[in-house]
């Protein structure tokens, strides 16, 4: 069985993408797009000000790999569509991401140690 | 011609479009590329023997700049796709040309910050730092260069009137390398430049 047939067994849908409007329905328009914009930059002046208050260090670096993290999320989801493309896309990319993680995630904590 | 439309309408096994579907493998795959890099950054952050060290040569502010101009075209590359999905070519050439300068901007910016930081004596080969930094912001100044050049050729393209709204995908395509190269930024924005031990 093809993964066309699993999807259409499923009752998903077969997405052309290359197809005239197919994306009119499930992208978001310009009005969204611009409002994370604004979001995006309001949580870039919070990191830049969250750097020039005189924080804890593991408590400025916990807040800011959260708001790094929550970008690049927005990015991901709403600028990339993968909120709202076929979860192969999703499952690819993530599974390349989780890849890098645990391989350098290793690689550092092995390493580090090693090295004088 | 006909050719050509009868292999628009083919169908994949994924029932996705096999064009977009290797863009994506092509972007799982840089993760590991810039993965690589930034964890050799982190792995000998703090271990140069000689200077220039970071804290020396950073100018958060400036940076702060340059991640926000390339936030920024982010945006305008998803407007650029909005436009061209609902068949507005005008809007999708002001939006392709826009996105296509804040890149050339961030370019500028990071020529400027690189010559600043080589006058301070800062190169490849002075320490760990200069070692790592720069390959790793270097080489994601150059996938920007590339993602400069491919949204010009568009532009150019579009301007001959060979963009229509059917041809939409080669825009998102265009915009999926271009966020893509906006999200490595966040992470080495966050993690080079605003964590410093």
């Amino acid at each position: 069985m093809t993964l066309a047939e699993y999807r259409k067994k499923r009752g998903e849908p077969l997405i052309r993408e290359d197809a005239d409007g197919a994306h009119d329905d499930k992208h978001p328009g310009a009005l969204e797009y611009v409002q994370i914009g604004v979001i995006l930059a309001i949580i870039t002046a919070a990191e830049v000000g969250l750097y020039y208050l005189d924080l804890d260090f593991t408590l400025l670096v916990a807040m800011l790999l959260t708001l790094s993290v929550v970008k690049f999320a927005m990015v991901v989801l709403w600028f990339m569509h993968l909120k709202f493309d076929a979860s192969l896309f999703s499952i690819l990319f993530a599974g390349g991401l989780a890849l890098a993680f645990v391989v350098f995630g290793v690689a550092i904590a092995v390493l580090r140690g090693s090295l004088t | 011609m006909a050719q050509a439309a009868a292999t628009d309408h083919l169908e994949t096994s994924t029932g996705l479009d096999n064009r977009k579907l290797l863009m994506w493998l092509f972007l799982a795959s840089d993760c590991l590329f810039f993965g690589s890099f930034i964890a050799a950054y982190l792995l000998y952050r703090g271990r140069s023997v000689v200077g220039p060290y970071p804290e020396d040569l950073f100018d958060i502010p400036f940076t702060s700049v340059s991640a926000f101009i390339l936030l920024m075209s982010s945006v305008t590359m998803v407007l650029a796709l909005a436009a061209i999905q609902r068949g507005n070519v005008r809007n999708l050439r002001i939006w392709l040309f826009t996105t296509a300068m804040l890149g050339t901007l961030f370019i500028a910016g990071q020529v400027f910050e690189f010559t600043e930081f080589n006058h301070e004596g800062l190169s490849l080969s002075t320490n760990l730092f200069g070692t790592t930094f720069l390959v790793l912001t270097g080489f994601h100044g150059a996938h920007v260069t590339v993602g400069v050049l491919i949204l010009l050729s568009l532009f150019v393209v579009s301007m001959r009137g060979g963009i229509q709204q059917k041809d939409s995908l080669a825009i998102e395509l265009a915009g999926l390398y271009w966020h893509f190269v906006d999200i490595v930024w966040i992470v080495i924005f966050t993690l080079v430049y605003l964590i410093q031990p």
